[in-house]
């Protein structure tokens, strides 16, 4: 199955629930509305035509500079009855970073959620134990968002500047 | 609400009757916590007398932030955190890694870079297989087994050695291949290796596969459904040793693999028996691809002719002044590289390992995940021990293949 294949079939049977399509490389990418997350990829899943039977990973993103849509989950689907790997992305606001938990779906969502949690902070609904994983339960932020610098504030031998940044 | 004595509430929500336990319900620390041991993994088990009632893991001890790291460092900068996920086959991380990178810059890679490759990945994964199993054989109590494939796997290492100067963290090639060809010293290392190591790794082989202790441990110990082990996003040896047929080198080859003629074993009761099993054979068909890469190895140049991301050669630095700029370029960070995402997977030591690189077209990526295939599957592990007894724990801990280094980024 190609990409056109597939967008054709996702298209079908999703409709106007999806927001927009992009191909990157050699995956496509649809994007969704957060609330529908887990109809959507039930609906994914249990599709004879595509069954999306593999939850590869999932993350997320920060975009700082886009408004009301900062956080972006990125889900990364794969169909093993036809080879094929699909991207669903819902974008989020920082304001209110929440989201359906897949845990229902796949029970492998539940450290890949957690762990989206801890470095980013958004938040999944009606997760089972939606805790801190790798970082320590005291921390009071999601280290991997963007307004907090790798390095050392005080540093300036490494100046951004300096590295095409 | 009064609180009824006779009811035994568990931290996983089950509620158990007094009646039904044999004695006092006691709670345990499960190691290898000290820091010596490769990798720090706790585990609290709920035990009645020997038999495990649930268990929870703690995990994130070596936490070392790979992921914010990545988006302040060079691509080629990259390349050594990858060696720190999995570092009992170091060089398939590597090579995952500068084929993701190829993927975004869309180099064009030279057949024999492809067969090279080939070679170190399945060298590493023949290291990575070997002290999986051999591991199994300490935690059944036999000390032997673990001594036997290491005299084996230093000649692994000496190959490594050859091609890149380090054992354990490699570093080993470059974006777009490798820093050097196989050396003649590496030629006959690897003509030397294929030669003995088939008849030591039987005979390694034969000290466990059909020993009765060791199949009576191993038999049903652990074991997890092919269904269950879908739904954790099991990949690799594991689901494999479940009965599913699912490999990243046969679905979505890269690296020419499609080339090869190897077959996938897999297992029926996914228990650590099976996992040894598909380990063992997963060994022989890697040998079978080394010596088929190693016999139709194309001529050609050992790496792709893409100047902005592979150093150009020393003498070249000094006396050509095109070199010398493009080396200036990829050491400061400079190079142009395009804007959009990738997503790369190749067939990991225990499962898919894969890439999800983000470019912002600036130095560094904009955003780097791994997808390390152990903290995927090491979730199910309460469920595979729920209900058998501490030693069972032990060598089911032992079979899946949990690596610290990749668990915990």
């Amino acid at each position: 199955m190609t990409n056109n294949e597939l967008l054709e079939v996702v298209q079908s049977v999703l409709g106007s629930d999806i927001l927009g399509h992009e191909e990157q490389y050699d995956a496509l990418i649809i994007e969704i509305a957060p609330k529908d997350v887990l109809r959507i990829v039930s609906t994914l899943k249990e599709n004879e035509a595509l069954s999306f039977n593999f939850l590869t990973l999932i993350g997320a993103v920060h975009y700082p500079e886009d408004l009301n849509r900062e956080l972006c989950v990125v889900y990364h689907l794969h169909s093993w009855k036809n080879a094929i790997r699909l991207r669903v992305k819902a974008f989020l606001s920082i304001e209110n970073p929440s989201i359906e938990s897949l845990c229902s779906v796949f029970d492998g969502a539940n450290w890949m959620e957690r762990e989206t949690y801890d470095f980013f902070g958004v938040r999944f609904e009606n997760h089972p134990n939606l805790t801190r994983i790798l970082n320590m339960d005291e921390m009071d932020y999601h280290p991997m968002l963007k307004q907090y610098a790798l390095e050392d504030g005080t540093r300036e031998d490494k100046d951004d500047r300096f590295f095409g940044r | 609400m009064q609180q009824n004595d006779n009811l035994i509430h568990l931290s996983n929500g089950q509620v158990l009757s007094r009646e039904t336990i044999d004695g006092d319900i006691a709670t345990i620390n499960f190691g290898p916590t000290h820091p010596a041991t490769h990798g720090i993994f706790q585990n609290i088990l709920t035990v009645d007398g020997e038999k495990i009632l649930t268990s929870e893991q703690t995990v994130g001890y070596i936490h070392r932030a790979f992921e914010k790291l990545a988006e302040r460092r060079p691509y080629n900068q990259i390349t050594p955190i990858t060696d720190r996920l999995n570092y009992c086959s170091s060089p398939i991380n590597n090579l995952g890694w500068h084929m993701t990178v190829e993927k975004l810059i869309k180099a064009d890679i030279p057949k024999r870079v492809d067969y090279m490759r080939i070679i170190i990945m399945e060298l590493a994964r023949i290291a990575d297989h070997l002290i999986c199993n051999s591991i199994i054989g300490v935690d059944t109590g036999a000390l032997t087994s673990f001594f036997y494939p290491f005299s084996e796997r230093e000649k692994i290492y000496e190959l490594y050695e050859e091609m890149c100067g380090a054992r354990l963290t490699t570093n080993i090639g470059r974006i777009g291949g490798f820093e050097k060809d196989f050396t003649p010293v590496f030629h006959q290392k690897l003509k030397e290796f294929l030669k003995t190591f088939p008849k030591a790794f039987e005979e390694w082989n034969g000290m466990l596969e059909r020993n009765r202790i060791f199949m009576d441990r191993t038999r049903h110990a652990g074991p997890i459904a092919a269904d269950r082990a879908l739904a954790y996003g099991f990949t690799g040896p594991n689901l494999r040793a479940a009965g599913v047929d699912y490999d990243v080198r046969v679905m979505h080859p890269y690296s020419s693999y499609e080339d090869f003629d190897f077959i996938i074993p897999v297992g029926v009761q996914g228990d650590t028996y099976d996992r040894f099993m598909v380990r063992q054979e997963e060994i022989r068909q890697s040998l079978r691809i080394i010596e088929q890469a190693y016999n139709n190895l194309p001529e050609g140049p050992f790496h792709a002719d893409i100047p902005e991301f592979f150093l150009p050669e020393k003498k070249d630095v000094y006396n050509n002044m095109e070199a010398l700029i493009y080396h200036f370029k990829i050491v400061m960070g400079e190079t142009e590289v395009p804007v959009g995402e990738v997503y790369h997977s190749v067939e990991g030591g225990n499962g898919e390992l894969g890439y999800y690189l983000i470019s912002d077209g600036g130095r560094a990526p904009y955003r780097l995940q791994f997808r390390r295939p152990c903290f995927i599957y090491y979730q199910a592990y309460p469920e595979m021990i729920s209900g058998a007894n501490i030693s069972d724990a032990v060598i089911t801990l032992s079979s899946i293949n949990v690596i610290a280094g990749e668990l915990d980024a």
